[in-house]
């Protein structure tokens, strides 16, 4: 078990900005965490911190695996812009399968199994990078999935996808939460928010501005930021 | 006007015989730059490759070097080569100046800067679009170019061409470490140079229309497999 994560006073500041302020918070197995907030509250940055592609500028990020190797196996990440490999779907997850040190036998049918489980085994043998903007985030999320990670980290997986196809990834992630993994996804879609999540992070200017259950942030907001956001105005004005 | 139609009959009439001594020629010139080609791509694609995703003191210095050697004048490789091969020189022993072999070492070091420098580029831009995803299924440095690499293979295609196109037109090297020895180290590019000042302008031209056809050729065949490969591949 690499949960729960603990954050401590987390800062990351990039080119004399501030994106994350001095912020806390533990992040336990179980519900499903949907970070919410306005473009450039800092949602995508602060995933990549959890994850491990950023280092923080100050602050904690600590994971109850102290291993840093075992760590980053057991979580992986889906991004808003899936970045696939010029080579079969098939071949796309075996080659994460293959950084993993998956032994090369069981690779095929590991492969195959997320993409089932995606509903793409269809299309195993055509080049990614031909799919559809949707089959290609449902095989980034194959890609994620064969790792079978206990934290899936998703930055706004449908951001650039039409209704019918965020339907099919809302009901892959939906499959994944029920698998037991935990499910850590940055939308600005309150409704996305509503249907996947457990619990809300509500960041605002780089603070952690909100934290609670789903239904509580939606029904009464503790924070005006919040209660704007949610009433779909800009917080701004 | 006119001896250049006379000079364009001869040429024509000299390919179209199949005149051994131009085919020879041909021959000779083809397996020398191919092979340049061959050596400079197995160097400059990791070469390229591990400047591009490694983060190393000097890098920023090394790659101004590898863009200016781009540059390098052929004549100036040619001395070089000539004087590490020289029978004084360094590498005087192996006895391969004035051969085959030495023109291929000096072809591939004057290619080598070009295709290292285009697949440094093209690296680097990959890798900004692919460095997270990588990163996050946990790829090291190392292999994370090699993916890249294999990934964009089709776009270094143009970095191998221009490479091809660099070696098969410089006279240089070639004649300073070849000799321009009849049926030897003789090349089209050095009896091109040589039959213009001797006067035998159609043999030096039907040369040059040959070089300019297979240049044209295998870039054509290059675009098409890349053409193919995009429409294959996305």
């Amino acid at each position: 078990m690499i949960l729960p994560l603990r954050i401590e006073n987390l800062t990351y500041v990039a080119g004399g900005r501030t994106i994350v302020d001095r912020l806390s918070v533990a992040i336990e197995a179980g519900p499903s965490t949907i970070i919410l907030g306005a473009n450039g509250a800092g949602k995508s940055v602060l995933m990549r911190l959890m994850h491990g592609l950023l280092a923080p500028s100050s602050g904690e990020i600590a994971w109850s695996e102290r291993d840093p190797e075992r760590r980053r196996r057991r979580q992986a990440m889906v991004f808003q812009r899936p970045v696939l490999l010029r080579r079969s779907a098939l071949a796309n997850v075996a080659y994460a399968l293959k950084l993993a040190r998956v032994p090369r036998a069981e690779r095929e049918r590991l492969a195959a199994e997320a993409l089932e489980s995606v509903g793409l085994m269809h299309l195993a043998h055509r080049p990614a990078r031909v799919l559809s903007g949707g089959e290609q985030q449902r095989l980034a999320l194959a890609r994620a999935w064969a790792l079978h990670p206990e934290v899936l980290f998703l930055d706004e997986p449908t951001a650039n996808l039409d209704p019918s196809a965020t339907r099919e990834i809302e009901r892959v992630i939906q499959a994944f939460d029920a698998a037991g993994t935990k499910i850590i996804m940055a939308t600005h879609n309150l409704g996305q928010a509503r249907r996947l999540g457990d619990e809300v992070l509500f960041l605002h200017q780089g603070r952690l501005a909100e934290h609670g259950p789903v239904d509580r942030f939606f029904s009464q907001s503790a924070s005006a930021e919040a209660a704007a956001f949610v009433r779909g105005e800009l917080p701004w004005n | 006007m006119n001896a250049i139609w006379e000079a364009a009959r001869g040429a024509l009439g000299l390919i179209a015989s199949g005149d051994p001594t131009l085919g020879a020629i041909v021959l000779l010139s083809l397996e020398v730059s191919l092979s340049a080609v061959v050596f400079a791509t197995l160097l400059g694609l990791p070469l390229g490759a591990a400047i591009a995703v490694g983060r190393f003191p000097g890098r920023r210095a090394v790659v101004v070097l590898l863009n200016a050697l781009m540059g390098l004048p052929p004549v100036v490789v040619g001395l070089f080569v000539y004087l590490l091969l020289s029978r004084a020189g360094p590498l005087g022993s192996f006895g391969i100046l004035f051969t085959p072999p030495a023109m291929v070492i000096a072809q591939t070091i004057l290619i080598l800067p070009i295709i290292a420098a285009l697949c440094r580029q093209a690296v680097e831009d990959a890798w900004i679009e692919y460095e997270e995803q990588l990163r996050s299924l946990g790829a090291r440095a190392g292999g994370a170019a090699l993916t890249l690499v294999w990934d964009i293979r089709f776009s270094l295609l143009t970095a191998v061409l221009a490479g091809l196109g660099r070696a098969s037109a410089e006279v240089g090297a070639v004649m300073i470490v070849g000799g321009n020895i009849d049926g030897v180290t003789r090349v089209m590019t050095t009896t091109i140079a040589l039959e213009t000042s001797k006067g035998d302008l159609p043999l030096a031209l039907s040369l040059g229309l040959v070089l300019i056809a297979l240049v044209v050729a295998l870039n054509a065949a290059a675009h098409l497999v890349k053409d193919a490969a995009l429409r294959r591949y996305g």
